[in-house]
């Protein structure tokens, strides 16, 4: 397939002026490649470490347990909550909605609150003593 | 086609069958479509894990040995790969800008993830058979 190189692809970032609907957008990109990354890379360690045996999978536990894999739990968790807001933000706008652009911007900045307090209250339920 | 003020086709129905590839919509399409099954099943996931009294190798393998977690767990990894092989697809499509590269690297993500589900999916079914065999 031969391309015109004089007509631009998608990531021009630089000729785009920031707004919290421009942020959403990337980080959309950006938590969805984390999380099919990072992500599905934990899920099938922890399936497969199952599978193995409890050596395997007390492996695993000790990792994600360790402060590091706390940190990555944290990003992952914070990644997953705003891949789902913006997600579901995507749904709105492909039914044609929410374009006028101080609804298209206050949402934006919703799901990145939203995203931040979701994973805020998780990791608060899972730290406090039970 | 006729001008946008006498149709009452919807973009969709327009953009279907149109584009580049022939498939454009599709592939829309099947990113909506697993975006909801990816997501159903990872609230199914997440109040699953919460529920469990405990998340040691013991409870975790008797709960996944059970058909009823066997088989969303199957299905979420169905779903969860298919929808980040479309996802990272659209990554690629936007930054390889090589037609070559571009290839390459789809035939790579396509490979590296059908790999990745397989043994997710080996895994679950040894713990879900293993069990029934009572090995």
């Amino acid at each position: 397939m031969h391309r015109n190189p004089s007509r631009p692809l998608s990531p021009h970032l630089s000729v785009w002026r920031w707004g919290p609907h421009m942020l959403v957008s990337i980080l959309h990109r950006i938590t969805g490649a984390g999380l099919a990354t990072v992500g599905a890379g934990t899920l099938v360690w922890w399936l497969a470490a199952a599978a193995d045996g409890p050596e395997a999978y007390q492996a695993f536990v000790d990792c994600v347990t360790s402060p590091l894999g706390i940190a990555i739990g944290v990003g992952l968790s914070w990644a997953f909550f705003q891949h789902l807001f913006s997600g579901l933000r995507h749904f709105v706008m492909d039914v044609g909605a929410g374009y006028e652009i101080e609804r298209n911007k206050f949402w934006a900045t919703a799901t990145i609150a939203a995203a931040i307090v979701a994973t805020a209250l998780l990791w608060a339920w899972l730290v406090v003593p039970t | 086609m006729s001008s946008p003020r006498t149709t009452i086709t919807t973009p969709l129905a327009r953009a279907r069958g149109h584009g580049a590839s022939g498939e454009g919509a599709h592939h829309w399409w099947i990113e909506r479509v697993t975006s909801v099954s990816t997501l159903l099943l990872f609230i199914w996931f997440g109040a699953s894990l919460l529920l469990l009294p405990a998340l040691d190798h013991r409870t975790v393998t008797e709960w996944l040995s059970a058909p009823v977690a066997a088989v969303p767990m199957l299905l979420l990894i169905l779903s969860t790969f298919w929808h980040l092989k479309v996802g990272l697809q659209v990554i690629i499509d936007d930054y390889v800008h090589d037609e070559g590269l571009r290839m390459f690297t789809l035939l790579a993500l396509n490979f590296a993830v059908v790999a990745a589900a397989a043994w997710a999916m080996f895994a679950v079914l040894m713990i879900a058979l293993g069990a029934r065999a009572g090995a």
